[in-house]
């Protein structure tokens, strides 16, 4: 149906969808929903990644115990994730194929390297994240195509901790800034691997692997995060618009960071 | 096409346009006016009705989509004829509502609420209504009455979902 009608979109929980088409900014001719077929609701732990059917509703991921347990930066912001009434009908990978670049879902997906799995004419495509979303509501999602599954890594380490920090006009609106940070520290508080992301502050969230390098074989130290976080910002170009400035975003954006890291680093603390 | 709808516990057959929005169905259709129609894309909470007891945007959703779930509107709320709800007396009492445009989802996200946690924190009833938009209360008096309507519920043994 996809490839017979290049106008027809693919619907599940419709909650971004739905409201690009009230202000005619999507306008399909056919609508093809998605979100009764059984075999694409679900959450398996696979081992080294927890797999997440499309439409997996946000609501069912938010109080998953799976989620919890091997995904706790996810299971940190779905709380972040629209509001209760959203989360009731919108799915993961509404949320995914959308490619908003406030989103906190696509954060994480980007922060922690998350495979997308779509299928197109019967067979399985796999793409990495930070190659998935390309601009604001663009992903290389062909509209042939329609997403399967997300996998997200799951860090085997005993002590990891994850860290969530965003800034916005009223709670769970859309971000203006946000960032994540997961660490797994060993048994004397110092980072062995990181994974930093911000998001909403550029059209795609971006990934910042040389803090996350930085803070490796490191305990958290303020200064050196704040240095480290000034030189990876330094050379992006972050978004303007009437909420924010380029200027206002790329200075929240390194508080954000510090935060969302500071944050990282004390929940690992605590694990034994 | 003919959709059947379960709302408010009755059976519905409506003849609607496929592209037809839950809340136009509820208000053209069945002249269910309680549902609101506000920015009608998802941001201010006036269209709230409960799907299977959650609360959802009826704006979001297009009728076909509900057929086989259970939908309840604010007028599905009130044990019976001229009687309210704890929730919609907890409202009045506290002056939870002044113009009254955002009070009838604002009970039914309440009332999503109250039907899963019986004693919820200010910070979960904040939490439970910030997709809710009010321009006059200011929304002191609404978390006001869904605090009294807790604690009535809770002295009275009742769970929300029980009309």
């Amino acid at each position: 149906m996809l490839a017979a009608d290049d106008g027809a979109r693919v619907i599940a929980g419709g909650q971004t969808l739905v409201p690009l088409m009230a202000m005619r900014l999507a306008r399909p001719t056919r609508l093809i929903d998605i979100a009764r077929i059984p075999g694409l609701a679900y959450i398996r732990d696979e081992g080294e990644h927890v797999a997440i059917g499309a439409t997996t509703r946000q609501c069912v991921v938010e109080s998953d115990a799976v989620v919890r347990a091997k995904l706790p930066l996810l299971a940190k912001v779905m709380p972040f994730v629209g509001h209760t009434a959203t989360r009731a009908r919108g799915t993961v990978g509404g949320s995914i194929v959308n490619g908003d670049g406030a989103a906190e879902i696509i954060l994480v997906a980007v922060t922690l390297g998350a495979t997308l799995v779509w299928r197109e004419s019967g067979e399985n495509n796999l793409l990495a994240a930070p190659d998935f979303f390309l601009g604001p509501m663009v992903t290389a999602l062909p509209l042939t195509a329609c997403l399967a599954e997300a996998r997200f890594p799951v860090w085997h380490e005993k002590r990891v901790g994850v860290g969530f920090h965003e800034i916005n006009a009223r709670q769970s609106d859309f971000a203006f800034v946000s960032a994540a940070a997961q660490v797994a520290l060993d048994g004397e508080a110092r980072c062995t691997r990181a994974a930093i992301g911000i998001g909403a502050a550029t059209a795609v969230p971006l990934r910042l692997d040389a803090v996350a390098e930085d803070l490796k074989g490191q305990r958290y130290d303020e200064g050196a995060v704040r240095k480290s976080l000034g030189a990876a910002l330094d050379g992006i170009e972050t978004m303007a618009d009437l909420h924010a400035s380029a200027a206002y975003r790329k200075r929240v954006a390194g508080t954000m960071a510090v935060r969302a890291i500071a944050d990282a680093f004390a929940n690992a603390a605590r694990r034994p | 096409m003919k959709v059947e709808l379960d709302i408010n516990r009755e059976r519905h057959t409506v003849d609607i346009e496929p592209r037809t929005s839950l809340l136009d169905c509820l208000r053209d259709k069945l002249l269910l006016t309680g549902a609101h129609a506000g920015c009608e894309h998802g941001v201010c909470g006036a269209c709230t009705v409960l799907v299977d007891g959650a609360a959802v945007r009826s704006c979001l959703m297009f009728a076909v989509q509900a057929d086989g779930y259970a939908i309840t509107t604010i007028e599905g709320l009130a044990p019976g004829p001229g009687e309210l709800s704890p929730l919609q007396d907890a409202f009045c009492e506290t002056h939870g509502m002044q113009c009254g445009y955002c009070t009838p989802a604002m009970i039914l996200a309440a009332h999503a609420l109250l039907s899963k946690n019986t004693s919820p924190t200010r910070e979960e009833i904040i939490e439970a209504i910030s997709g809710n938009i009010c321009r006059c209360t200011g929304y002191a008096q609404i978390v006001e009455a869904i605090a009294l309507a807790a604690e009535r519920m809770r002295g009275q043994n009742i769970k929300a979902d029980q009309p």
